[in-house]
């Protein structure tokens, strides 16, 4: 029988190691796995490489994350903001390593990891300084920059229902990255607000195949929504 | 001299956004435009984060913190709206899905250079997000900005002096003083504000502009 409901978040994350690339799903607060994110905190790994569109909010989840010395390197867009004061400080003096990719070309090599993708060329970035020192190729009048795909050894994503096979669907904007992410990690990682029977979501609706899912866990809403 | 406000600004670049047209609106002065855009008009709005169709401004208390835009400002979806994943929704920018695109900008140079991403200062903390895609992928693109900087100086540059967002991408610029298309000749003029005179607005711009008779105003 296949049944990757796992009872809590801090059983479904205890095998996480240090070293470890995590993904980390939510674009601001839709979609980010909050609960996921506190219990990673308290587990303990560190010297993690986390990939996200942003570096933390505020206090809380990856910007706590970050606050306590515990990630190495991020990847992501847009790591500025007008309260991303952990990763501020931490970038400032040198204490975590920043690699700058543009969001579609993030969400891309995400995307190439999880198709068994080798590389892809890209228009984005060509002729800028994040292009700078990458292969580059002219395919018939436009200049494309050659970028690698990002793997990872789980994914941490927040989707809205499952059943025990895995199939998640998502809820408005906060399925974002979830989708991507879940299929290029290794051992991807779904906090749902609702766990289901086999056979009730309605398999139209499911946007994430149980393949690319290997743990649920049902968590109770920190808010709940309007 | 007069100049435009950052809503008449946002009226004006909005009259030019046609019938049926899909438009994303960049963070910042950009996101404006949508409070003007022609009510006879059925406009889509798409957003990096994954949807298209977003409607109004939710009412006060009406708010989901799943149904948010780029900018992380919560939003509304209309009728016939849809949600998809970040690869999806970067693939319609990058496809040449999007028939326009508003970016605010540092700079913009008299080929088309856009710069607005990275003030390039030594310890700034650099931020992209999706704006290379937009710049690149976009059928047309709008840069909305001031004219000059706070201290004066032409934003509109023979060469750009801040880190590029992305080379020869800009069709048209809308600024509080005008309209100027960039085209692979120059810069043309296309629209004048209040009654400055086109001497002047060379004077101000400093790179050389084209005048296509008349100048509206």
């Amino acid at each position: 029988m296949i049944d990757k409901f796992i009872a809590t978040a801090e059983q479904a994350l205890a095998d996480v190691p240090d070293g470890a690339t995590v993904m980390i799903g939510g674009f601001g607060n839709a979609g980010m796995p909050a609960q996921l994110i506190d219990v990673l905190i308290a587990q303990g790994a560190k010297n993690l490489t986390v990939v996200n569109n942003n570096a933390g909010n505020a206090d809380a989840g990856l910007a706590a994350l970050i606050g306590k010395q515990r990630v190495k390197k991020i990847l992501c867009s847009f790591p500025r903001q007008s309260d991303s004061w952990h990763f501020d400080k931490a970038f400032r003096a040198g204490s975590i390593e920043l690699e700058l990719v543009p969001q579609g070309t993030l969400a891309e090599r995400i995307r190439a990891a999880g198709a068994g993708i080798g590389a892809f060329y890209t228009p984005t970035a060509y002729g800028t300084r994040l292009a700078e020192g990458k292969e580059t190729r002219r395919i018939g009048d436009i200049d494309y920059v050659l970028e690698y795909p990002i793997h990872a050894d789980y994914a941490l994503i927040k989707a809205d229902r499952a059943d025990r096979w895995g199939n998640l669907s998502y809820r408005m904007t906060a399925r974002n990255f979830g989708p991507i992410m879940a299929a290029a990690a290794r051992i991807t990682v779904a906090q749902v607000r609702e766990t289901v029977e086999l056979g009730e979501l309605d398999p139209e609706i499911v946007v994430t195949p149980g393949i690319f899912v290997q743990r649920v866990v049902r968590v109770a809403p920190l808010r709940k929504a309007a | 001299m007069k100049k435009l406000d950052r809503k008449q600004m946002a009226a004006r670049l909005a009259r030019d956004i046609p019938d049926g047209a899909v438009v994303n609106l960049g963070i910042g002065l950009p996101t404006l435009v949508a409070d003007f855009l022609p009510k006879d008009r059925e406009i889509v709005l798409h957003s990096e984060n994954g949807v298209l169709g977003i409607g109004p401004r939710p009412a006060e208390g009406a708010e989901d913190e799943d149904l948010i835009n780029a900018g992380k400002e919560p939003v509304t979806l209309l009728k016939g709206g849809s949600f998809f994943h970040h690869a999806d929704s970067f693939g319609m920018i990058r496809g040449r899905h999007l028939d326009y695109c508003v970016l605010g900008a540092f700079q913009v140079s008299v080929k088309g250079d856009l710069a607005n991403w990275h003030t390039g200062g030594a310890d700034a903390i650099p931020a992209v997000g999706g704006a290379m895609d937009l710049a690149v992928g976009a059928k047309n693109v709008f840069v909305m900005m001031e004219h000059l900087t706070k201290d004066g100086k032409s934003k509109i540059v023979e060469r750009c002096t801040y880190p590029l967002t992305g080379a020869h991408c800009v069709d048209r610029i809308y600024t509080d003083l005008a309209v100027i298309d960039v085209k692979p000749d120059g810069l043309h003029v296309v629209e004048i504000v209040g009654d400055l005179p086109l001497e002047e607005l060379q004077r101000l711009t400093g790179v050389a502009l084209k005048v296509r008779e008349p100048v509206a105003q």
